[in-house]
């Protein structure tokens, strides 16, 4: 186990805000968040529907940037996306013009890594999602599962110090996110990275979270943190499991 | 696996006869209407025994109309080509860089608007007191016609990319550039090519019109000389040349859309 608190922290949120201007009204969306991520310690962010949850893994991102405090990661601090954090979407952000293969290497390749290094890099990952003997396959020929995992070992083939997910098994059904779930946990134990898992299922949150941080409805801050403390891999029927979902929920619920 | 195939076939073959039987009817029921019923004179309607002699007799011939087919045909896909690349080459980088960079889109697309709504047919005399009556009029006509549609489609595509592709490249560190080759334009290619495709048939299309008014030598020329002449075989035997070359550009550029276009037409 990692000591998380100690090390210093590979992300870090520093009283960060989020408005957003229009012509007649500024909306708030999130509000004086500080928090920090220890390195290769998987913190999922949960909370309500619509709260500012996305707009927390951009801001990470820096696809969108604070209107208040500031965003560092690896000590640096964060004005623009960069390769050291790699993205998953919770709808499949595949280029439906590239096979599997072109999914995947596309990172390294947009780094000008030489073909046979990014080819193999891109393999290792294929074959660790489950996926190999689709290499030439178009994402329109896959189902909603296989493109999720696609999309993960892409993030991953760029070799990020840190992985962002934004509900990336949200339009999974039931079965295939349970597989999912089970996929990723096993992936990220074989292939640690500090990851930022952002969901609104408590379930999932409390299967694979070291740390669970409770969000607010907007303007978002984070109302309460939830260590897990189970061992891996969890059971979701264990009395345990249960009562710390039942917490979260609970903590949840009293944000609304 | 191998019942699907076989469906598969079975589904082609049976379009292939019906096809078939769609274009033979067509052809009987002008033959009956010409040679057996005898509706019209010949030299309004012609049978298709008399348009296949022509057509023969052409091959060779170059009286009445001053070039063999062949020449005709030489003469109009010289003209076509010509305009319709020169169109295309221009059309589809300006239609990107009009999507992609926005002072581009600012600059030319109230140019573009004003001109956009001029038919091509109105072109042809200012094209004519400016080139005279050779392939520089007749192409710069055809240029007009097969750029707007380029530009047109070549638009909308870029405009499709998704911000999510786009972040996706951001996060991975590729540039602005480098999001225009590897995301922007792959996603555009469908309707780029959908671009090229209406292009080539207003090209094909526009071009029998110029040289129906100004011309000495093609296929809209021939159709043009021998209704003076009423010689309606010849003039029929222009027509279905058009509309087969018009087919086979057809196949071609979709033969070269599958070729290019990867992953179907929609993610």
């Amino acid at each position: 186990m990692e000591h998380h608190g100690e090390l210093t922290p590979i992300i870090s949120l520093r009283h960060v805000g989020k408005t957003y201007m229009s012509v007649h009204r500024s909306n708030e969306v999130v509000r004086d968040v500080s928090l920090d991520v220890a390195e290769n310690e998987f913190v999922v962010l949960f909370g309500p529907g619509q709260c500012g949850k996305t707009t927390l893994l951009n801001l990470i991102a820096g696809l969108q940037l604070p209107t208040a405090g500031e965003v560092y990661v690896d000590g640096k601090k964060v004005e623009a996306p960069g390769p050291d954090r790699g993205v998953v979407y919770q709808t499949t952000a595949l280029f439906p013009f590239c096979t599997v293969m072109g999914n995947v290497e596309f990172g390294p390749k947009s780094r000008g890594v030489d073909k046979k290094t990014r080819r193999e890099r891109a393999q290792y990952f294929i074959d660790l999602v489950g996926l190999q003997g689709f290499e030439n396959s178009y994402p329109n020929r896959l189902s909603g599962g296989m493109r999720q995992r696609v999309g993960i070992a892409r993030a991953y083939a760029n070799d990020p110090k840190v992985m962002l997910m934004d509900e990336p098994f949200g339009h999974l059904d039931a079965q295939t996110r349970y597989m999912m779930e089970a996929e990723l946990e096993k992936l990220w134990q074989k292939e640690k990275r500090t990851v930022v898992f952002v969901t609104n299922n408590s379930e999932e949150a409390v299967y694979l979270a070291d740390r669970i941080l409770i969000l607010t409805n907007t303007p978002t801050h984070v109302k309460e943190e939830v260590r897990v403390d189970l061992p891996r891999p969890r059971q979701y029927s264990d009395p345990a499991f249960l009562a710390i979902r039942r917490r979260i929920e609970e903590l949840c619920d009293d944000t609304l | 696996m191998n019942e699907y195939a076989k469906q598969k076939r079975k589904e082609k073959i049976k379009f292939g006869i019906v096809s078939v039987i769609s274009l033979c009817l067509f052809f009987t029921i002008w033959y009956v209407c010409t040679a057996v019923l005898h509706l019209k004179p010949d030299y309004i309607l012609p049978s298709p025994v008399q348009v296949v002699e022509a057509f023969i007799d052409k091959l060779t011939r170059t009286a009445p109309d001053g070039a063999t087919i062949f020449g005709h045909i030489a003469a109009s896909l010289q003209v076509a080509l010509t305009g319709y690349l020169l169109g295309a080459l221009v059309g589809v980088p300006l239609g990107v860089a009009m999507a992609w960079f926005r002072r581009v889109d600012m600059f030319v697309t109230p140019l573009f608007d004003l001109i956009r709504p001029v038919p091509t047919i109105a072109w042809i005399p200012l094209m004519i007191l400016w080139f005279g009556i050779g392939l520089g009029a007749k192409a710069a006509i055809i240029f007009v016609s097969a750029f707007v549609p380029c530009v047109i489609n070549a638009y909308a595509g870029i405009k499709q990319t998704k911000p999510v592709h786009l972040w996706v490249a951001q996060t991975f560190g590729a540039s602005r550039k480098e999001m225009l080759f590897t995301v922007a334009i792959p996603t555009a290619l469908p309707l780029i090519f959908t671009g090229l495709r209406i292009s080539l048939g207003t090209a094909w299309m526009t071009l029998c019109a110029a040289e129906m008014l100004a011309s000495n030598k093609g296929l809209g020329y021939m159709i043009q000389v021998n209704r003076s002449l009423a010689r309606a075989d010849l003039i029929v035997v222009a027509m279905l040349t058009i509309g087969l070359i018009g087919t086979i550009f057809t196949v071609g550029l979709n033969a070269l859309e599958r070729k290019f276009v990867k992953g179907g037409r929609r993610g």
